[in-house]
């Protein structure tokens, strides 16, 4: 088969593989969104490409051209990081074709070709494009702008491949991450200044039109030493294999006293600490601790008023309650059928799950407590949040997560957010009051009565949720055994 | 006993289980076989109440297993990976099912003794969370899972595959030595007739959601199943 004709045929696998994935229209929707913000960017960088000169004759009238080539490191490194964080060599399903008659180097090729295409390389034509035609209608030879604006782009297409290297040779990683901690310390410590470093490195695209040989050289070096690695990986034990992790056992012993409910909290607790999945729920509800700030401090004007302030509090206590809480019962979609099928009950597994969420609720609101310093109307809307994230929310996302039924593939850190669930009309009813009820129940007390009236409403009606607690989850778990069967067939997986 | 009477299912018109009645007196060892898509899955999820029959019902000791959960007290069952907790190690899954069958820990550490020879040096101690083992000691897992507690009824979906020869042959002393001691209802389906003719009394062939045989066991039922499966493949009349 021609090398074109082979590249073709890949080229249909993908788009099979994206049209007939299981989770097609969960793709679709992160594709969508992909698409929003690779929008986003290239508006910022048609932007920047237009108004970066001009931003350099504000700041450097004398040499606004030496300007950009001074700081353009900042931002080749910055693209190298995104990149390391974000990039990672798109080979996955190269177990059938290994035994096809296809050669190695050709699966290798096209993995790199397919990589090539991926936006970190594309939107920067959003950037450099405008940027070349600004420079060209400046005082500048000509020739001179061409190899430099070649020359950057190739820099930056290197960067491709130095990130896909480093990003799979602990080798290549260790001599990149050398290189950059020298970088630093030298100009930490004065040794030489980078400023002036990249300066005269880019400059010189400009003033030696055969520096874009240089430029070529890197790029073809890093083309062809990530080929040869990927090369010499091709079988399935080796490169792109994964490693199974070394098991830690935790005994978690101070849980057996709590009976049933404590079988489930140490199921749960393994559940958060031992998958990239969960962890990240996690961590993304620690960072909503951190959100309140934008609120209390006025730092964004839109901001202030009364009702950002309770749902700042909703948002600052209830981080775990969204974004683990939210997707209960699917942490338990890969073995929904043994839990369906051992003696629980509904009852003891959604009682579980209420105290975790309780739990983690109540520990934000101690976390939170630097909100204190705010003075005592901030912390007043911290812990009416609290109160009704405990009092109302946690019954509420018990609630809509009878109607989840996304199952959630534990071992991969990706869909973190924006999952199907974002587009379900029901869970979308559902979360509504979670947000909107409470602004709505503190202007009704603050109509009333005063600001504080408000709260107090609001922390009333929570310790009332609170109290019907029982009475609740009963009436919640009746739902669950409605939507069993639904669930079971949804959580399958569909191979 | 477990009882099935007028059970059928069908999705969108197609029935792909279709039962008059069957009855499987306590203490059985049943065995399950038929080709692909022949209700044997249905059969076993419905009896779990995992799916709900679109006519029918089946009572698991008097109980209607889509009514009441008490039958889960005295029923385990091992149908597929879903069965295990992926990010468990197999000793951490173990205490967890024993956890919620109330069944101390020393008598989980007494059968994981039994079950050595079964487990052949493979599954404890390996340091690696159950996502982690390959199919056949997953397997081995789940099965071992389903004897915690001694459980009245005991459901297997397809023991044997995936098992290597060595395996097999120790599970199916396993099954044999349970099955004999007569106090379990043995349910098992299978792909691999020798096995499950010396494992269980009692046959019932499934084809197309209908029960087409239910044999006891003797000297020539292997011989007659055989003759039963070589019939059905079209291309046996070739050649």
């Amino acid at each position: 088969m021609s090398p074109i004709k082979l590249l073709a045929q890949f080229f249909h696998l993908e788009r099979k593989d994206f049209l007939r994935s299981p989770s097609f229209d969960t793709s679709l929707v992160i594709l969508i969104l992909m698409g929003l913000g690779a929008l986003y960017f290239a508006v910022v960088f048609v932007g920047l490409g237009i108004g970066i000169y001009f931003i350099a004759e504000e700041v450097a009238p004398q040499n606004p051209f030496g300007w950009i080539n001074q700081g353009l490191w900042v931002f080749w490194l910055a693209d190298l990081i995104f990149r390391y964080m974000g990039q990672k060599m798109p080979i996955t399903k190269i177990k059938p074709l290994l035994s096809m008659p296809i050669s190695k180097s050709n699966i290798v090729v096209f993995s790199m070709l397919k990589s090539v295409v991926s936006p970190f390389n594309w939107l920067y034509l959003f950037l450099w494009i405008p940027l070349y035609i600004v420079l060209l209608q400046q005082n500048l030879d000509p020739l001179g702008v061409t190899t430099w604006i070649l020359g950057v782009s190739v820099l930056f297409l290197a960067n491709n491949f130095l990130n896909l290297w480093a990003n799979n040779s602990p080798w290549v990683f260790g001599i990149a991450f050398g290189a950059l901690v020298i970088a630093g310390a030298g100009k930490y410590f004065e040794l030489f200044d980078l400023k002036a470093f990249s300066g005269g490195l880019f400059e010189a695209l400009y003033q030696t039109p055969a520096t874009l040989l240089a430029a070529m050289a890197w790029l073809a070096f890093l083309v062809w030493g990530s080929y040869r690695f990927f090369l010499a990986g091709m079988f399935l034990d080796d490169r792109f294999s994964v490693k199974a992790e070394v098991a830690r056992t935790t005994k978690m012993a101070w849980l057996d006293s709590m009976g049933r409910m404590g079988i489930f909290l140490k199921n749960d607790l393994r559940l958060i600490t031992r998958n990239k999945r969960a962890k990240m729920a996690v961590l993304s509800g620690i960072f909503f601790l951190f959100y309140g700030l934008l609120f209390f401090t006025n730092a964004l004007e839109v901001y202030e008023g009364a009702y950002w302030k309770v749902f700042a509090g909703i948002f600052v206590t209830g981080g775990f309650l969204f974004s683990f809480g939210g997707f209960v019962p699917s942490w338990d979609s890969s073995y929904y059928p043994l839990m369906m099928t051992q003696k629980i009950t509904y009852a003891d597994y959604l009682k579980a799950k209420w105290w975790l969420i309780v739990w983690a609720t109540l520990a934000s609101t101690l976390l939170a407590s630097f909100y204190a310093l705010m003075g005592w109307e901030v912390y007043l809307a911290v812990l009416a949040g609290a109160a009704y994230n405990v009092g109302i929310n946690a019954h509420l996302v018990l609630l809509g997560g009878a109607f989840v039924k996304t199952p959630i593939d534990l071992t991969s850190a990706k869909k973190a957010f924006g999952d199907k669930q974002a587009v379900n009309l029901k869970t979308m009813l559902i979360a509504l009051p979670k947000i909107a009820l409470p602004m709505g129940i503190y202007a009704l007390g603050q109509w009333i009565w005063d600001a504080q009236g408000g709260y107090l409403l609001l922390i009333g009606l929570s310790l009332l949720g609170f109290g019907l607690r029982n009475p609740v989850l009963r009436w919640i778990e009746r739902i669950y055994k409605k939507e069993k069967y639904d669930t079971i067939q949804a959580y399958k997986p569909k191979s | 006993m477990i009882h099935i009477e007028q059970l059928s299912k069908s999705y969108s018109g197609t029935t792909v289980l279709d039962i008059e009645r069957l009855q499987i007196p306590s203490g059985t060892a049943l065995g399950l076989v038929g080709n692909n898509g022949a209700g044997k899955t249905t059969l076993f999820s419905c009896l779990l109440d995992l799916i709900k029959p679109t006519q029918g019902h089946i009572t698991n000791q008097d109980l209607r297993v889509d009514q009441s959960e008490a039958w889960k007290d005295f029923t385990s069952a091992f149908i597929d990976e879903s069965f295990l907790i992926g990010y468990l190690t197999p000793e951490e899954y173990f205490s967890f099912i024993a956890s919620l069958r109330a069944v101390p820990q020393s008598e989980v550490d007494a059968l994981m003794l039994e079950l050595a020879p079964f487990f052949n040096g493979e599954v404890l101690g390996q340091k690696k969370y159950l996502r982690d083992f390959s199919k056949g000691n997953q397997k081995k897992v789940g099965i071992a899972a389903t004897l915690i507690g001694k459980p009245s009824v005991v459901v297997l979906d397809e023991p044997f595959a995936n098992l290597d020869p060595t395996t097999q042959f120790r599970l199916k002393d396993l099954l044999k030595k349970i099955a004999s001691q007569g106090d379990t209802t043995l349910l098992v389906s299978s792909h691999d007739l020798n096995h499950v003719t010396e494992v269980c009394k009692r046959i019932v062939v499934l084809s197309k959601g209908q029960v087409v045989q239910d044999l006891e066991t003797n000297p020539s039922t292997l011989a007659e199943l055989e003759n039963y499966f070589a019939q059905q493949a079209p291309d046996a009349s070739i050649g």
